[in-house]
């Protein structure tokens, strides 16, 4: 185990947890304003009633089945009577699909950013580089997915090697050497979406953190207050409580 | 019962000469930045015409306000897991063309072009491509029934009536009756963009009824601007959040009207405070016959000079001088007592609390123009009887399609310039004229005193808000912050008003400092965005 392996399979994923954690604090701390999904429906109406859901439908598919493959071990799935076979031919295949939909969806979504003006003007330096490692992240993993399928070449079971090291590294217990072994479109997918989760709390990409899942609960009506405390005092700093109290 | 207190306005639609004032000035002090060029919180519509945005009022196709579904209130756009499953592309968003395209012109052309055989001509520019484009439409592009023929017959309005009352609506109509309608926000009792928010960022404020947006909670999923059946909530395309008339909430707060009102030329706009039963408004808003909903809305202001209702009041925590303001409140008498004014499209059943006088001034020029005394109470009376296209116009627009409420208010409007003809030529005032719309002559002469001599301090009865809670009213978020705004800061580093967002206080204070204390001219533009936020130079300032 080369240097480099520490580096990649153990460094990158505590800096990328480290920065990825720490980024979106900050970001919400200090930029709540700029916390938004800055939608361009606005300018163009007709693509993006394709593209849009097409990407974020296809994406929410794709995170389902990464938490299926890498968070679930082999031995729970296989305990509740499901071959790795069965559950291959199953992952590839809603993989694949789900993958398909959301390269579609981001390619159809990239096509309207660039070929609509107005579109295209609302697009900042940080999105194009944000599409950058989010559409290099998407195809590596497409192309991760066709080979580990077998669909080129022999078909390569990750949750023996690469899903065991992303757990080691959440148990604090990381296990490079597995990574090592493993094939190198695996490796350079994980290292893309290393960089991925890295600059994600700096782009618009925070939006994903806003899903409204309390929307559901709460009533139709919102009231605010001024303020939580009694008329002509105001509540006491951290620190700064009256004695007693 | 919970009392609470709302601010509202009223517009004596009579007065209204179209002349746009408090739209510009609305404008120049809240939407003349970047981002929200196409966006009119006040804007002057003239009926017939289709509106701004172009058919808002056509819910079938918009989908905006509530509905019953089996006699339970619901969003009209439907309930909240299909809401939810939309949130990745609203089908029921306006594009920027239902608005209009923004526009400047190249005035540089017209000082730097070369001597040559031909003036100059600045060409217009689009606000949104930096290119030249060709002007199709605007927010009043149907200004005084221009293009009258081809544009006036879409209006949702005239759609709807003509299948009631055939043909001969549109060209009597148009000859007839035409009359403007300024709109803002109608900060409901039971606003459907709040319902609509998926972040919970839209509020009404528990003290005064003002709906806002919290803009460090808005994450821009656009529910609200299809929610609002007036399509008064606006997405601002540079910052992706939504922003919407705040009733000049600063001004409020220190016992001013908005600007609009402010600025009205014709003095045709009222504020004051209604108190409501917040416990009974879902129940009103479903109440099941459209006709009843004004009847309803009418039923949840509660009458301020009730010494119980003052006791529930107080009891909720509102002060004395907002009772005493409710008590004094212009838009409560016109509202209530003398049931002239009327809200605006209550069969949407947001219960909206900006109301409206209707217009009784082109029924009486169409009595003039056939050869009658246009004053005299028989002849008006009449005259509201025979012209049933203007009243079941009006009707839709102001009381769900019931034309009794808007005959009744015509019929007093009416009454009052007879009985006060009377009395101005020093004639022997008759009893009988207010009698006949059932009001008293001392009523009819407040109704005048209110409506015709028009006071400003009768006009606005606003009540400040309470010091010793005003560290609440901190500014937390206003449209003005961000890039763009007054204040003219760097653009942040996750693209257009980014960072943390400056209060309003503060950057108008540094803005006036500069402006005051400086040794040099300090030109306008490095303080506030122009208007037109061209800089003449090919393209848009930054980015």
């Amino acid at each position: 185990m080369s240097a480099q392996d520490i580096l990649l399979w153990v460094a990158l994923p505590y800096l990328t947890i480290a920065v990825f954690i720490t980024g979106t604090f900050w970001r919400y701390r200090y930029d709540k304003f700029g916390w938004t999904t800055r939608s361009s429906q606005l300018h163009e109406r007709k693509l993006i009633r394709i593209a849009s859901p097409l990407f974020h439908l296809g994406i929410l598919a794709v995170v389902g089945g990464h938490v299926m493959g890498l968070l679930i071990p082999e031995g729970w799935t296989s305990a509740a009577g499901l071959s790795e076979d069965a559950y291959h031919v199953m992952a590839v295949g809603l993989g694949a699909v789900a993958g398909a939909c959301t390269l579609a969806g981001v390619s159809l979504l990239i096509y309207r950013r660039r070929t609509n003006g107005p579109v295209f003007n609302a697009t900042t330096k940080n999105d194009k580089t944000m599409y950058v490692f989010l559409v290099a992240a998407i195809c590596l993993g497409l192309v991760t997915t066709i080979i580990g399928s077998g669909v080129i070449g022999d078909g390569y079971n990750y949750r023996e090697t690469v899903s065991p090291w992303f757990r080691s590294i959440f148990l604090l217990d990381p296990k490079p050497e597995l990574m090592a072994e493993s094939l190198p479109s695996f490796k350079v997918h994980a290292v893309a979406g290393m960089l991925l989760f890295i600059i994600w709390p700096f782009t618009r990409l925070v939006h994903a953190f806003s899903a409204p899942v309390l929307y559901l609960f709460r009533p139709y009506v919102v009231y605010r207050e001024r303020g939580p405390h009694d008329p002509g005092s105001r509540a006491p700093r951290r620190g700064w409580e009256k004695v007693g109290s | 019962m919970r009392v609470m207190a709302q601010v509202a306005m009223v517009m004596n639609l009579d007065k209204c000469i179209g002349c746009h004032t408090c739209s510009v000035t609305c404008k120049q002090a809240w939407t003349n930045r970047a981002g929200v060029e196409y966006v009119w919180f006040n804007n002057v519509e003239t009926r017939p015409g289709q509106g701004y945005p172009r058919t808002y009022q056509d819910q079938e196709r918009w989908k905006g306000g509530w509905e019953l579904k089996r006699g339970r209130l619901r969003l009209r756009s439907g309930g909240r897991f299909k809401r939810l499953a939309q949130i990745f592309s609203n089908p029921l968003l306006p594009t920027l063309s239902d608005y209009y395209e923004p526009w400047t012109y190249d005035y540089d052309t017209l000082i730097s072009a070369p001597l040559g055989e031909h003036t100059p001509v600045a060409q217009p520019k689009s606000l949104i491509t930096g290119k030249s484009m060709k002007i199709e439409w605007s927010a009043n592009w149907d200004d005084d029934l221009a293009g009258g023929p081809e544009l006036a017959p879409k209006d949702p309005i005239l759609v709807k009536i003509r299948d009631q009352v055939t043909d001969r609506v549109k060209m009597e109509f148009e000859q007839a009756f035409m009359f403007y309608l300024p709109r803002i926000c109608e900060h409901c009792l039971n606003p459907s963009c709040v319902a609509a928010c998926p972040s919970g960022a839209m509020y009404k404020r528990a003290e005064d009824g003002i709906v806002l947006v919290d803009q460090d909670q808005c994450r821009g999923w656009r529910m609200c601007v299809s929610g609002c059946p007036y399509k008064k909530v606006y997405f601002n395309h540079r910052t992706g959040k939504a922003e919407k008339c705040t009733l000049c909430y600063p001004r409020i707060e220190v016992g001013l009207p908005t600007v609009c009102s402010e600025t009205c030329v014709g003095r045709l706009r009222y504020m004051g405070l209604f108190l409501y039963d917040a416990d009974k408004v879902t129940a009103a808003a479903a109440t099941e016959n459209e006709h009843d909903l004004l009847a309803a809305q009418l039923d949840l202001l509660l009458d301020p000079n009730d010494p119980e209702v003052q006791a529930a009041a107080r009891h909720d925590g509102i002060a004395e001088d907002w009772i005493e303001a409710a008590m004094a409140s212009p838009v409560y008498r016109l509202a209530k007592v003398y049931k002239v004014a009327l809200p605006l499209h209550p069969e949407y059943r947001t219960m909206p609390m900006v109301w409206y006088i209707p217009p009784l001034s082109p029924v009486v020029d169409a009595l003039r123009e056939t050869g009658n005394d246009a004053e005299d109470a028989g002849n008006l009376f009449g005259a509201l009887d025979s012209l049933r296209i203007p009243i079941e116009y009006l009707a839709e627009l102001f009381s769900a399609g019931d034309p009794a409420p808007v005959a009744s208010s015509l019929r007093k409007l009416a009454a009052m310039r007879s009985y006060m003809r009377d009395v101005n030529l020093g004639r022997e005032p008759q009893a009988s004229i207010p009698e006949s719309v059932g009001m008293t002559e001392e009523s009819v002469y407040e109704m005048y005193r209110l409506l015709a001599i028009a006071k400003y301090e009768d006009r606005y009865v606003i009540p400040k808000a309470h010091a010793e809670t005003a560290r609440g009213l901190e500014e937390t978020a206003c449209s003005l912050d961000g890039d763009g705004g007054p204040g003219q800061y760097e653009p942040g580093p996750f693209g257009s008003a980014s960072g943390r967002p400056i209060p309003v206080a503060v950057e108008t204070f540094h803005a006036l400092k500069e402006r005051q204390t400086s040794e040099v001219f300090v030109p306008l533009e490095s303080i506030r965005v122009n208007l037109s936020g061209w800089n003449g130079r090919g393209g848009r300032d930054e980015s």
